[in-house]
């Protein structure tokens, strides 16, 4: 346990003094999510907006007024059917159109209910998300106003429509893309090089002469790595969870679970390429052609499989990281638990087995 | 020089040979060494040095052949040999991104010396080496010359009865290299048995016996002054120049 203690020392003081290390540990999880946060913001500030308004009443104008007065958007124009909302879109001119039903006001007074649509473009999914809930809320405050002022309640129904994607896809890939991608870079891709490099140094041969048996000279390896993984894990879901509004419906318990178990995988194919590389470019070359690129082309982060070529579907269920991102959203979207999950979980763990074969393996022909 | 040595054989090797498919790069190996001797492992680069005693110290398995070290057999008991041997490897072999201390602590670790004997031994080394107040510099900032030195003890923490040397003076000056034989001596006089490999012909003056291999056997092997007799020669050196001639 002393010895196990003195290595991960040492391993810390070789990742704290490197500085591309330092950049792929602390750097990349920051610049991605930094990318991301550009890209996917939640303030929205005077987004124009159009209203097509077939009912043209006392209350529709009303509700116009109010969106007027927010600070969060602008009326950019005024349309008159729903053809042309999908020009204004391709435009890009404005980001949402509100739409108010025939005879709105009379249905209020009638039925003492009535339907605004919200149609938002959503190939910038959470500022169409956003625009949704601050239209939403702002509805909902005239109708509470409304009601305080009169005997009987009326409800103003919203609905909405996304446009270019209906199911908001990039902002529900985005928090298992990124961990992913993260997941392995540091377990796989950096336990490759710092194994590598105790073979490019000639010190692994010193550290095998030692009383340490084969086994804990990686142990000892992998385990900073381990414990730097969890950590981006947890930093990354909970950037997920509170910055980005990423539904948490499962089993944190279950996700922890499973992530580990990912983790593991990630760190036995960086063993298993720091058996075949005999140096560190060839151990960065093979992590970053052999498992970064299919991790970001073939996992379903960026382009649905779905949509992919056949072969490439195909061969888009040998990359464990399509597994992993499967399992992260059914825990964290659909809420599902282990019972739902147990293909991926048996298919990650069944790919470890082998990378650790294989590992073992190769390691046993090279002393041959 | 010679008072240290005992009869005690703590070397035993038979028939060692390894092959990398096609190609023997050791070829039916046989020698002893005594305990405390000074064994220097010539030859020129390529002809088998390193591969030979990746075999003794139990990382690389022999293809056939026997070897006995230190009483145990490479075979079978390689975990026992490792506990009794020192290993200085030809590439250098510390960390350059750690200090000289954290690079003592980390190995004296491994070995498993406890935190009193390592604090000892560290202070032992810098009185002994004159390391003073480089022990807080990281190693890869040292002269290849202190780094030598450094590994050279640090490959001795755990007290072993036989150190292994694969070209522990590489790309040095004469004079450090000297230094380096100083140390080497001052722990051959307690009894430490030293193999030692280097392509340097004057170093082999320095051992009690030296052998030569060319292309994976070993074509000579005695006392330098002996060897120098046999050849009538006045240094290793031509012994060495004319031994590669008559294999021609
Ligand atoms: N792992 C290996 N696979 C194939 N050939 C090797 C391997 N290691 C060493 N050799 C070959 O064996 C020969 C002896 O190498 P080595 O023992 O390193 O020589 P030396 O230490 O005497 O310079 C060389 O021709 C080298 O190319
Ligand atoms: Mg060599």
């Amino acid at each position: 346990m002393k010895r196990f203690k003195g290595f991960v020392k040492k391993e810390f003081y070789h990742i704290f003094r490197d500085k591309r290390s330092l950049f792929i540990l602390f750097g990349m999880p920051i610049a991605q999510i930094l990318l991301f946060g550009f890209a996917i913001t939640n303030e929205i500030n005077n987004v124009d907006i159009a209203i097509l308004d077939y009912a043209k009443d006392a209350e529709s104008e009303k509700i116009i007024q109010k969106i007027k007065a927010s600070k969060y958007f602008n009326i950019e124009n005024q349309i008159d059917n729903e053809k042309a909302i999908e020009s204004e879109f391709k435009n890009g001119k404005i980001k949402a159109v509100l739409l108010f039903e025939r005879d709105f006001a009379k249905k209020l007074e009638n039925q003492k209910k009535a339907t605004v649509q919200v149609i938002t473009d959503a190939t910038e999914p959470n500022v169409a998300n956003t625009i949704t809930n601050y239209t939403q809320s702002i509805i909902q405050n005239y109708q509470n106003q409304k009601n305080t002022t009169q005997e009987q309640s009326v409800s103003i129904v919203m609905q909405t429509r996304m446009l270019y994607n209906a199911e908001l896809k990039s902002v529900f890939n985005f928090v298992p893309g990124v961990m992913t991608v993260i997941l392995m870079l540091v377990s796989a891709m950096m336990t490759s090089i710092s194994i590598t490099r105790e073979k490019e140094l000639g010190t692994m041969e010193v550290l095998l002469v030692s009383p340490l048996k084969p086994f804990q000279v990686i142990i000892g390896k992998v385990f900073p790595y381990v414990f730097l993984s969890i950590i981006n894990a947890v930093v990354i879901v909970s950037m997920g969870y509170f910055i980005f509004g990423m539904p948490m419906r499962g089993s944190l318990f279950l996700l922890a679970f499973e992530s580990i178990l990912f983790i593991i995988t990630a760190l036995s194919l960086g063993i298993l390429i720091s058996t075949v590389s005999n140096s560190q470019q060839t151990a960065m070359m093979l992590s970053l052609m052999g498992l970064m690129l299919p991790v970001i082309i073939l996992s379903g982060f960026i382009f649905p499989i779905s949509s992919m070529p056949l072969p490439m579907q195909i061969m888009s269920n040998i990359i464990p990281a399509k597994w992993f991102i499967i399992i992260v959203k059914s825990i964290m979207l659909k809420g599902v638990g282990i019972s739902y999950i147990i293909k991926e979980t048996l298919i990650l763990t069944l790919m470890t087995l082998i990378f650790i074969g294989l590992s073992i393996k190769n390691y046993k022909t090279r002393l041959e | 020089m010679v008072n240290h040595i005992s009869n005690e054989k703590v070397i035993e090797v038979e028939n060692l040979t390894k092959k990398f498919g096609d190609f023997t790069a050791v070829k039916g190996i046989s020698f002893h060494v005594n305990k405390g001797e000074i064994f220097g492992f010539l030859g020129a680069n390529g002809a088998g040095k390193t591969t030979a005693m990746k075999m003794l110290i139990g990382i690389s398995n022999p293809s056939s052949g026997n070897a006995n070290v230190a009483g145990f057999d490479v075979h079978t008991q390689s975990d026992e040999v490792k506990k009794s041997i020192g290993y200085m490897s030809q590439k250098f072999s510390m960390y350059d991104d750690l200090t000289v201390k954290e690079n003592i602590t980390f190995f004296g670790g491994i070995y498993g010396l406890s935190r009193k004997q390592i604090k000892k031994k560290t202070a032992e080394l810098i009185e002994e080496l004159q390391l003073g107040d480089i022990t807080k510099s990281r190693v890869g900032s040292l002269p290849l010359g202190w780094k030598q030195k450094l590994a050279f003890s640090v490959s001795l923490l755990h007290e072993p009865k036989i150190v292994f040397l694969d070209e522990p003076t590489g790309g040095v000056d004469p004079i450090t290299r000297r230094q380096f034989w100083e140390l080497i001596y001052t722990e051959a006089d307690k009894g430490t048995t030293i193999f030692v490999t280097t392509h340097y012909m004057d170093e082999a003056e320095y051992c009690d016996r030296v052998s030569i291999m060319v292309d994976g056997v070993i074509e000579a092997l005695d006392t330098p002054k002996n060897l120098k007799k046999q050849f009538d020669v006045d240094s290793m050196n031509e012994v060495f120049l004319k031994l590669a001639r008559n294999i021609e």
